[in-house]
């Protein structure tokens, strides 16, 4: 897994109707038999070129994805935050071992002393502990588990 | 790992091998297709109306919270991204992190674990700014709705994504019936 560098500001440039794409979608698709070409309908655009430029969006990376949001402890499975402090010199490594794990579904490096910050999801609640020890062994630091005990409100929208 | 276990307990979900199907199907994306349900369906045998219907179902149970594009914060031109973590009196936590919860610019709040000494923050809300000084503003305003409650906070930036993936459930295939 090769570590990715965390794009500079150059923002991507987007024309008022990828706006109005990438608004829109955030608030979801509607489950009709042709949801693109409802959204499509409500944002005077055809179907054809909707999916074009979701299609560019996606590849530019502007956006990191596109599809179904699963609740993962809903799903039967355990999901978790967990930090490590990770020694300067050993970042680079110590993060392609963290993100070798197929679980580690998202990993931040923030500033603080606890540097690293990583999304753990599963198949089932018991693997978290697992996984956990596992990394822990193969770094040898210790991890933060940061579970989740209560859920305020998971609405990111971010307008353009 | 268990997989007979991650199924009984989807199954009190009401999910059944074919929604379990399904997710795996689309847990990297959903088709860019005009009729994405039956391009979904296809490979697992099922009509394009059974796999819209069974998605819905799990809209409404919660087990997909939304079909939705989801941004890379950094492209779009929010590069200060911000985790603010407070230490909040346990005995108002709840109540604020739900007011805190409907700040707008607000996209995640949650309740978390202390780990003492090393870590004495138990609220956890992520905040989003095309800079810093938006994000510091938001973080302020936070600051004056936890009052007295809160004794300390933080911004924690993340410089650097390492890796952004998403969910990714068992890669077990499922075969159609």
């Amino acid at each position: 897994m090769s570590v990715e560098r965390t794009p500079r500001p150059a923002q991507t440039e987007l024309d008022d109707a990828d706006r109005r794409i990438v608004n829109r979608l955030q608030a979801g698709l509607p489950l009709v038999a042709s949801p693109y070409a409802a959204v499509a309908d409500e944002l005077a655009l055809s179907e054809g070129e909707l999916l074009y430029r979701l299609e560019r969006l996606l590849e530019a990376g502007v956006l990191s994805r596109f599809g179904p949001m699963y609740h993962a402890e809903r799903l039967g499975g355990g999901l978790t935050l967990a930090a490590l402090a990770v020694p300067e010199a050993d970042f680079e490594r110590v993060s392609v071992l963290v993100n070798a794990f197929p679980e580690v579904a998202h990993n931040y490096r923030r500033e603080h002393r606890l540097n690293m910050w990583f999304v753990l999801a599963t198949e089932t609640p018991e693997r978290i502990a697992e996984v956990i020890g596992e990394i822990e062994t193969v770094t040898g630091l210790a991890v933060f588990n940061m579970p989740k005990q209560e859920e305020f409100h998971v609405r990111l929208h971010l307008p353009v | 790992m268990s997989v007979s276990t991650s199924l009984f307990e989807a199954a009190a979900n009401g999910l059944d091998e074919r929604d379990r199907a399904i997710v795996l199907a689309t847990q990297a994306g959903l088709p860019l297709v005009p009729d994405p349900w039956g391009a979904v369906g296809g490979p697992l045998g099922m009509a394009a109306d059974e796999v819209r219907v069974r998605m819905q179902r799990m809209v409404e149970t919660g087990v997909i919270r939304r079909i939705a594009a989801v941004p890379n914060h950094y492209r779009l031109g929010y590069v200060a991204n911000g985790m603010s973590v407070w230490d909040v009196d346990d005995a108002h936590v709840e109540r604020l992190g739900r007011e805190i919860a409907a700040v707008p610019g607000v996209s995640h709040c949650y309740r978390r674990p202390r780990h003492l000494p090393e870590w004495p923050y138990n609220l956890f809300v992520m905040l989003h700014g095309h800079e810093r000084q938006e994000v510091e503003r938001q973080a302020e305003a936070l600051r004056e709705r936890l009052g007295d409650a809160c004794r300390d906070h933080r911004i924690l930036y993340s410089s650097r994504i390492l890796k952004k993936t998403g969910l990714r459930l068992g890669r077990r295939p499922v075969p159609p019936r």
